[in-house]
């Protein structure tokens, strides 16, 4: 019994130490897309596409920090994920009409 | 309850979704984070909507200085790396070192939070630019600010937590106290990095 019990936490804690390791990757990437998306404008790149490939940089970061630094790949995370993606539906109706409205 | 119901011998592997009260904290406070979402959706709508609107004052690109919000940002996301750290540890059920990195989160959100004061200061006595100068003020201000409140809350609970519960070690009733505070951090960085790409970097370009 004991012993059974020293493996499973064993094994959890090398779970764990796998979570890190890819949460420490997330955040270079993080990292790397903060520097990207800083010296594009500090370097005056064209505004054209400057501001689109900004908004994916953003977009992206944030998945990294809701997927693996909020843990919502895991598995138990179905009914939190129904919350926030809910929250963002509104949200994302909130922008849309008060730019429509602005200028339409 | 029971002492030993909340202070297993072993402790499991997640502890903060081990009794019904933690799992119920985790989800009520997704839901929470739902609704701030859509609060933080109005602010940037608003913003967006009255960028323009100047009112004589100063305009978005010629204020903001990018090198005080990159080391802002930086401080900001390292602190986010530290609370996941945290969580590793309070996995481990190490609670030494839980406290250690949840203390150099705090010490980094306090980082961020005196750069910020510094900046508002910065253009409301050296610029001219103040929540009444203009419409965009008054927009940059309620959203910028009101993210500057949640980090300062975020600090406060997490330093009263840390207090409350030092001598306490860890235990099934406090861990999801734990967890949700620090999502609840990674919440604030996911507003900051919608608010330096949208408000600083898009202001920046024009």
């Amino acid at each position: 019994m004991v012993s059974n019990s020293n493996s499973s936490s064993e094994y959890n804690r090398k779970k764990n130490k796998e979570e890190m390791k890819q949460q420490l990757i997330t955040f270079t990437l993080m990292i790397v897309f903060t520097l990207i998306a800083f010296s594009m404008v500090i370097f005056e790149f064209d505004k054209l596409y400057v501001i689109p490939v900004l908004l994916i940089l953003a977009v992206v970061q944030v998945i990294f920090q809701l997927y693996y630094f909020m843990h919502m790949k895991n598995k138990d995370h179905e009914m939190p994920a129904f919350m926030f993606y809910g929250g963002l539906t509104v949200a994302t109706i909130t922008i849309l009409t008060l730019s429509v409205i602005t200028w339409w | 309850m029971s002492d030993h119901t909340l202070n297993p011998e072993k402790m499991p592997h997640n502890p903060e979704k081990a009794t019904l009260e933690g799992k119920n904290k985790f989800l009520a406070f997704w839901f929470f984070l739902g609704g701030e979402t859509v609060l933080f959706a109005s602010l940037f709508g608003t913003y967006l909507a009255l960028k323009g609107s100047t009112n004589g004052g100063p305009a978005a690109e010629e204020i903001f200085e990018l090198e005080l919000v990159f080391v802002m940002t930086m401080l900001l996301l390292t602190s986010s790396l530290t609370s996941v750290y945290a969580m590793y540890h309070m996995k481990n059920n190490n609670f030494g070192k839980m406290q250690l990195w949840l203390g150099v989160t705090v010490l980094l959100g306090i980082g961020f939070l005196s750069f910020e004061i510094y900046e508002f200061t910065n253009y409301i006595t050296n610029e001219d630019f103040t929540f009444r100068t203009s419409a965009f003020g008054s927009a940059f201000y309620t959203l910028v600010g009101f993210h500057g409140g949640h980090v300062t809350f975020g600090l406060l609970w997490i330093i009263t937590l840390m207090i409350r519960n030092a001598k306490r070690g860890l235990n099934l009733y406090n861990a999801p106290k734990f967890y949700i505070a620090s999502l609840y951090w990674h919440f604030i960085d996911v507003v900051w990095v919608f608010i330096f790409t949208v408000v600083y970097l898009m202001g920046k370009v024009g």
